[in-house]
């Protein structure tokens, strides 16, 4: 049962001493309540408070790291089952299966997804090694993926397969193989060096050999929710994470895996439709059978969105960003930094055809009629950023295009920037192709 | 000691609202469960699919698109086409071709042409207008009148025009209506307010939140999508439990992954299979948010789309 901040406010020194970082105890209390600090971070707990305490104010959802240090991928640490109640905190990650007759031609073209958006490097984490039935094949092909730079999922229900190929698999490892026959084997297998991935028959079956892994106090664990049909693993996932983090039922309460290459083998369409739904309802890692730009773009674009923290709007870095083949000729459009505004608007700017250098100055990430009432766009901050970026130096024409929403700027920016001539660009983005296949500067 | 699931029972339901008539008709929403969550309780009526047409043509510039239109070249053949499109549950007609800024083709003549389309197809049938509000609410007065008895279901009434909409379409001729808000709870429930206050009965009603392509800004989509469905379930809030349908291909089929050119962008392949995938996953991440429908124009998603249901349901 999830504790009341009241229960663990009793079991406080009451002091007020401050070491944990907070006021008093009662605002620690709360806090360890709504799960937003350890229990840990207080020092003086007694020994007898602590074991009381401790497993009911543990998170309902363990964080997995995979790997130490900083390049670590983290997984699950969820608290809520809707991100509008909170926020989503480990994004999904995307992985590819290979297998030893596979991996050589697979490998360039994983290695070729590997871009930025709005500052997060979208690649694919995990090579998911498939066991074929030759330790020392399978051993050599995780040799080989481990060679990537990229965490390893080795999937194999064998010990000695697993033992081989675990030596050689590098340090980010998950060994996905243990089940209700093995689980004893391969908890000694895995030991400190991987993670533990869990499947099971039934979801009966995964709920038992986790309880069990748990008893012999390994807690290193991912669920492979993926079952025997779409419906089933679909139902696996959802249910497994809503009896964590609803109904307190912690023995579920890990990340789970969801692999397409086995549930839609060969459909690349079905692949992305599923990855699409899986990223909003709780697969932590999904496995495809390859990852093409057509379905990274829409696939990281979407889990971007879903694990953006709801309080914090997502920003695009200042500066100049050419459009349809622009150049030092090519007129200027500016608008503010929030991600939204930028995506509609460079999205519609590309549509129109017409070469044109889009400047984004720091408007504090706000869209741009609430950044103006905030004060965060006004002629002064486009002055500012023209000269921080050297426009001038940098572009030559000197015909700048401002949003509608703010006409009232023209002429301040104007008697700001000499010998610029600002145009008003209609009031909604959607206008904005028609207005620039129009424009005569 | 086996797993306890606890199954989520809600006693409240979506609203089914059906469009078309005779033999071939498609019922949307009626569940009272999150999207797909068949283990809590069963699913009355799976989501549908819409196929999107345009009045002013196909767009040849597509080659899958292009060559499954091959041949048509009006709209009713266009529509017949696109009726026969295996996975298709309604047809949906875009009137782009009557915005003042695209031709201005005239209240008369659209309606005309969407009346000889529509007796083309057995279809049941969507509307989705031009997109401006004075010229829809008069295409969609006429419209309802040409279409009298195939129970229409048009796209959309907004604030600005909802009353002429409901009093023309959902009122005067027994057509369904669609409350379209841009992406936020407390305008989509506020529209839907008005409407019933209208008169209109709540069955007739769907709702239109809007949409985002994947990537751009989806976290506000699946966020109201989330949302409303809990109101509707959770709270049994009366005024948001119409079922949703969301018009996927005219936000994806314009951002930049889907359009830019294989030339510009050589590591990217072609734009046809970008642009693919980008109604795919959106689609999809719709229907897992909550939409009872979607609307499609690439028979690739749609097939794909339409092979998602079938597995999760």
């Amino acid at each position: 049962m999830a504790l009341k901040g009241l229960d663990i406010f009793k079991l406080t020194p009451k002091t007020n001493c401050k070491d944990c970082g907070n006021p008093t105890c009662m605002a620690f209390a709360m806090k360890v309540a709504q799960g937003a600090i350890e229990l840990g971070k207080c020092p003086h707990l007694s020994e007898e408070a602590k074991t009381q305490l401790g497993d009911a104010a543990a998170p309902p959802m363990k964080k997995i790291e995979i790997g130490k240090g900083e390049d670590k991928f983290t997984l699950g640490g969820e608290t809520v089952l809707f991100r509008h109640d909170k926020t989503f905190v480990s994004k999904n990650l995307f992985a590819v299966a290979v297998c030893e007759d596979s991996i050589d031609k697979k490998l360039p073209d994983v290695r070729r997804v590997d871009y930025d958006r709005l500052g997060e490097r979208m690649y694919v984490e995990f090579l998911n090694v498939i066991d074929k039935g030759d330790a020392d094949k399978f051993a050599d092909t995780a040799k080989k993926a481990a060679a990537e730079g990229r965490g390893v999922i080795l999937e194999t229900a064998d010990a000695a397969a697993a033992e081989k190929a675990l030596a050689v698999a590098g340090d980010r490892v998950i060994l996905n193989g243990a089940n209700a026959a093995n689980y004893e084997r391969f908890a000694e297998i895995a030991g400190e060096r991987a993670a533990l991935g869990v499947s099971g028959k039934t979801l009966d079956e995964l709920y038992d050999t986790v309880a069990a892994l748990e008893k012999l106090g390994f807690k290193n664990l991912i669920l492979d929710v993926t079952g025997e049909t779409v419906k089933d693993t679909f139902a696996a996932a959802v249910q497994a994470r809503r009896a964590a983090l609803k109904d307190n039922d912690r023995t579920f309460g890990y990340p789970s895996i969801v692999n397409l290459h086995k549930l839609a083998k060969g459909e690349a369409h079905l692949q992305t439709a599923l990855a699409s739904v899986f990223t909003l309802k709780y697969g932590s890692i999904i496995i495809m059978s390859e990852m093409e730009y057509a379905q990274a773009l829409p696939l990281y674009g979407l889990r971007q969105n879903i694990y953006t923290d709801p309080q914090k709007p997502m920003k695009v870095e200042p500066g100049i960003y050419p459009i349809g083949g622009a150049d030092e000729n090519s007129i200027c459009v500016t608008t503010v930094d929030f991600a939204l505004t930028y995506f509609v608007v460079s999205g519609e700017l590309e549509r129109s055809g017409v070469p044109l250098n889009l400047l984004i100055s720091d408007a504090g990430g706000y869209s741009v009629l609430t950044a103006w009432a905030a004060g965060k766009l006004s002629a002064g901050s486009i002055a500012k950023f023209m000269k921080d970026f050297d426009i001038e130096g940098k572009i030559k024409s000197r015909t700048l295009v401002i949003p509608g929403k703010v006409a009232v700027l023209k002429g301040e920016i104007e008697e700001k920037l000499a010998g610029w001539k600002v145009v008003v660009a209609p009031n909604e983005a959607v206008e904005l192709v028609k207005f620039f296949r129009e424009f005569k500067s | 000691m086996p797993f306890k699931p606890v199954p989520q029972k809600f006693n409240a339901k979506i609203n089914s609202l059906t469009v078309g008539t005779g033999d071939r008709t498609a019922t949307l929403g009626g569940e009272s469960s999150y999207p797909f969550y068949g283990f809590d309780a069963p699913i009355e009526n799976r989501p549908k699919i819409g196929v999107e047409i345009s009045d002013i043509g196909a767009d040849n510039s597509l080659p899958g698109i292009a060559e499954y239109y091959k041949g048509c070249s009006t709209l009713p053949e266009l529509a017949k086409r696109a009726s026969e499109m295996p996975g298709a549950d309604f047809l949906a007609i875009s009137l782009d071709g009557a915005h003042p800024d695209n031709g201005d083709r005239s209240v008369e003549d659209t309606t005309a042409l969407v009346k000889e389309a529509a007796a083309a197809v057995d279809i049941p049938i969507v509307i989705e207008g031009c997109r401006n509000i004075e010229k829809d609410a008069k295409l969609f007065e006429k419209i309802a009148e040409a279409l009298d008895g195939r129970n229409v279901l048009f796209l959309s009434a907004r604030e600005e025009n909802y009353k002429s909409v409901s009093a023309a379409a959902a009122m005067a001729y027994s057509q369904k209506i669609g409350a379209e808000s841009a992406v936020d709870i407390n305008l989509a429930k506020q529209l839907n307010v008005l409407i019933s206050q209208m008169g209109v009965k709540t069955e007739s009603v769907a709702m239109n939140l809007g949409s985002a392509a994947a990537g751009y800004g989806f976290e506000y989509v699946a966020t109201t999508f989330d949302r409303v469905k809990s109101a509707a379930l959770a709270q049994n809030d009366n005024m948001l439990q119409m079922p949703i349908v969301t018009p996927v291909a005219s936000e994806t089929w314009t951002v930049k992954e889907s359009i830019v050119s294989e030339a510009d962008f050589p590591e990217w392949g072609p734009a046809e299979e970008r642009g693919v995938n980008m109604e795919i996953a959106t689609a999809s991440a719709c229907l897992a948010a909550g939409s009872n429908a979607v609307i499609l124009r690439h028979p690739e998603s749609v097939a794909a789309v339409s092979k998602l249901i079938a597995e999760l349901i």
